[in-house]
């Protein structure tokens, strides 16, 4: 790859923005590892966060999920699982790290816009203007098992009700005008009179009526970031968000393509481009050498993928229980069974199955692989694999192209999976002037550049 | 055998116990909101060797008319304390009210994994209508529903942090098993107003449970670790302890509102002075001292016959607090009346409170446990 001559390409003075996404549930944060560690004591999150603030990154991510996944009649055992409360943790590493985002996914479904807002809120003044928060719109029925409103919504209504939910955070956060606190104790009342709203309101899924506890803080309010890949999805992150967490980061053209598109639905709700920034999840694997490279993304894919973890997502695509054949066999000689998509396992990747499957067969019987090696082959792609200076090369072009912003990494282990990328990557991206050599403002909207709230 | 010591509780809610205790506070009124001062505030309880600091809380403002009527949520100010001290138990106060009791679960069990095992919960209960209608949900009225919405929230969130055993978390290279699934347990939960499947989302706190504190009566005794207790004397406030333990609570705390004499002004010229801009009306069930630490100190030796800890609310935090880490302290540590927390203990040791195991785990499982 050549370097990219910075008087032709579309944005020569971009920067590339990191995220870290601690997972905590999934099967591509490798446990087996002897260097693997916890993934619910506090030290791991501290070690992982104050790792990302060394390697300047703009945010420390966690994920959603209120309801532990099952599969073949049960508790789901073989990944990742079990997390913290994402706010509560939040606000801990709030305490121990410095200039870092500290993001929480939140759904909008099983939450409560004045309860949400306001936690969102203290982790935003605690921290000092650096919160985040990650929308997301989880709707299954068997996550409402866990709540008082039991299983809902239907998914035409999902993003109504985060619309309306957004707009009564927003209302909440800017219940304080600026000067709302008196200056001394001499004061008639602690706040200033009339300076604090009440927030009203009444719409298809709320009807609330509030007072608002807190001032806004040093961003104003959180950075709203939203992950939904529907054409509803994509038209409210476009109509609201900031920045939008896609899965759009892997292939340089269809990252191009998606951010094209959001550009365009932008441009639709009336917003200025620069009002948006798009940082796609991935996995990012170093080596001293391409060849080095290679071996070692192997090695993870393999821990990653091992033969109970292929055989079980084999299992899903067929709709066969699978244990207790070998992985390392070829795949099984039967149709998939075709029951109706009940959005149990939240993707859509394996709706069409037959042709999936019909896929599957064909590739590996011309490239001779076992039924563990397709699911690794033809399973979603997660990352970037080379060495520190080629991927610093098409991280540039990606940047500088306007196909990404950044990119939002889960480290495959925890926690010094971020390690190489902070001491070998980040150097090499600096050096190309496409990263920042150092914090320059304090707050999570400030670090992605983004507007200053009205 | 001499009675354990007692074990000592400071509520560190906005700058005080009083109304106006804004006013008398070292900080600008809007420096109430800030993580410095948070931060500073439970060092300084910590410093003095308090073995627990609570965080009051509601969706409401923690004051109407001239008071501050700004609160960062509780849960959130415990973990940055929790985050930011090493040795002090953080309980915040946590409604169920209206609040998820799933979510409340995650959060407390948080806590507790951010605090390696210092967590404790001041179970709450929203009792103003004006709750019901800033979370948009249908009202909870009269001290029934209230009390049922607090019980099922307990045993909601007592069963899900149970729902993970201890050892749900094998790690077993061998079998390709991260979890293992017979040691998570469904809480199947269902009360008259609604139902929780479950298990947990995290895992089991490193307490098992964290501790348990509600003013008796609120929820059922075999729910509660430490009843918070009051009166208007201090001798109705030792029976009601009495009561508490009687009824099978395992500890009682005390709680006493606190006005100190300081090196400038006696506390009677500090509530004076107070108010003139509010009265500090008397809550029932709360003990009140007014005068020297001196005082204190011998009111709380007659206290400690019958009760086991204290939870100090003082006037002004800015004040009292010192005065409290000065005098009154370490005069009751000296003496022996109380006891500080050590340095990697979790606060059910410091409370000296048994570690429960999972009501879930069976005979089995702790047999595999052995056999490993
Ligand atoms: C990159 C990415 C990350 C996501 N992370 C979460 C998550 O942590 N928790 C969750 O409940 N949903 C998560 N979602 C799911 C979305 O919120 C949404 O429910 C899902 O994509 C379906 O909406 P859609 O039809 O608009 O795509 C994520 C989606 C994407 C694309």
């Amino acid at each position: 790859m050549t370097r990219t001559d910075p008087t032709d390409v579309p944005r020569p003075d971009a920067r590339l923005h990191f995220g870290v996404f601690f997972q905590g549930v999934n099967h591509w944060t490798i446990w087996s590892d002897p260097s693997s560690g916890s993934q619910i004591d506090p030290a791991s999150f501290l070690r992982v966060a104050r790792t990302a603030e060394r390697g300047l990154f703009d945010a420390f991510f966690l994920g959603d999920g209120q309801r532990l996944r099952e599969s073949e009649g049960g508790i789901h055992e073989l990944d990742v699982a079990g997390r913290p409360d994402s706010i509560t943790q939040l606000s801990a590493l709030a305490a121990g790290t410095d200039r870092i985002g500290l993001v929480s996914t939140s759904n909008t479904t099983y939450n409560e816009p004045a309860d949400l807002a306001r936690r969102l809120s203290g982790l935003d003044l605690l921290s000092g203007g650096r919160a985040g928060w990650n929308m997301v719109t989880t709707h299954n029925a068997w996550t409402g098992e866990n709540f008082r409103r039991g299983g809902f919504l239907d998914h035409a209504d999902r993003y109504t009700r985060a619309e309306e939910f957004l707009s009564v955070a927003r209302a909440v956060w800017n219940g304080w005008s600026e000067e709302a606190v008196a200056a001394s104790a001499d004061a008639r009342s602690w706040s200033v009179p009339g300076a604090v709203g009440r927030v009203r309101s009444r719409g298809a899924h709320f009807d609330v009526d509030l007072a608002p506890t807190l001032p806004r803080s040093a961003q104003g309010h959180p950075v709203i970031f939203q992950a939904g890949d529907s054409g509803e999805g994509r038209d409210f992150g476009a109509r609201n968000a900031d920045v939008i967490f896609s899965a759009h980061g892997l292939d340089f053209d269809d990252a191009l393509g998606f951010a094209e598109d959001l550009r365009r639905r932008l441009r639709a709700a009336g917003r200025p481009e620069g009002a948006l920034r798009i940082l796609p999840g991935t996995e990012i694997i170093i080596g001293a050498t391409e060849k080095e490279a290679e071996e070692k993304a192997r090695w993870v894919r393999l821990e990653q993928v091992t033969p109970a973890v292929a055989l079980g997502i084999a299992g899903r695509l067929w709709n066969i229980d699978l244990s207790g054949r070998d992985a390392d066999g070829p795949l099984p000689a039967e149709d998939p069974v075709i029951a109706e998509y009940t959005g149990k396992f939240g993707s859509s990747r394996f709706r069409d199955t037959l042709a999936t499957v019909a896929e599957w067969r064909a590739k590996a019987e011309a490239n001779g692989w076992s039924l563990r090696e397709a699911v690794i082959e033809l399973g979603p792609q997660r990352g970037h694999v080379g060495t520190p200076a080629g991927l610093a090369e098409k991280f540039a072009r990606f940047v500088r192209y306007g196909a990404v912003d950044g990119f939002n990494v889960s480290p495959y282990l925890v926690p010094e999976g971020l390690d190489d990328i902070v001491d070998l990557l980040v150097p090499e991206l600096q050096e190309r002037g496409v990263y920042r050599t150092a914090y320059t403002g304090t707050t999570l909207r400030e670090h992605l550049g983004l507007a200053p709230v009205e | 055998m001499p009675r354990p010591a007692l074990r000592l509780a400071v509520e560190l809610d906005g700058d005080g116990a009083h109304p106006a205790a804004w006013r008398r506070a070292a900080h600008a009124p809007g420096e109430l909101l800030s993580p410095r001062r948070l931060a500073r505030t439970a060092a300084a309880a910590e410093n003095a060797g308090f073995t627990l600091v609570t965080l009051d809380d509601s969706i409401l403002p923690p004051a109407s008319g001239a008071g501050p009527v700004g609160r960062i949520g509780a849960v959130e100010r415990a973990a940055f304390v929790a985050a930011s001290t090493s040795v002090v138990g953080v309980a915040p106060v946590v409604a169920t009210t209206y609040a998820e009791p799933f979510h409340v679960s995650s959060q407390l069990s948080s806590l507790d994994h951010v605090s390696a095992g210092r967590a404790g919960w001041v179970v709450g209960a929203e009792e103003d209508p004006s709750a019901a209608r800033a979370w948009g949900r249908p009202l909870v009225e009269g001290p029934e529903a209230l009390a049922r919405e607090a019980r099922d929230g307990v045993r909601v969130v007592r069963d899900l942090w149970d729902s993970w055993e201890d050892n749900a978390v094998i790690r077993s290279v061998a079998t390709s098993r991260y979890l293992d699934r017979e040691r998570l347990h469904a809480v199947d939960f269902t009360g008259e107003t609604y139902s929780v499947k479950g298990p947990s989302i995290v895992p089991r706190p490193p307490q098992g449970r964290p501790v348990v504190l509600a003013r008796q009566g609120l929820v059922p005794a075999e729910l509660t670790d430490v009843a918070l207790v009051g009166g208007t004397t201090a001798k109705e406030t030792g029976a009601a302890g009495d009561a508490a333990k009687a009824a099978g609570v395992p500890l009682a705390f005390a709680e006493i509102e606190v006005a100190l004499d300081t090196p400038r002004d006696t506390a009677r010229e500090r509530i004076a002075d107070l108010e003139r801009y509010s009265p500090w009306e008397e809550r029932p069930g709360r003990l009140r001292y007014t005068g020297s630490a001196e005082g204190l100190v011998v009111l709380l030796a007659e206290l400690a016959a019958s009760v086991d800890g204290v939870r100090l609310l003082p006037l002004v935090l800015d004040e009292d607090l010192s005065v409290l880490s000065r005098l009154v302290l370490p005069e009751l540590f000296v003496r022996r009346l109380a006891t500080r927390p050590l340095p990697g203990t979790t606060l059910r040791t410091s409370l000296g409170l048994p570690r429960p195991a999972s009501r879930f785990a069976t005979a089995t499982t702790l047999v595999r446990e052995e056999t490993r």
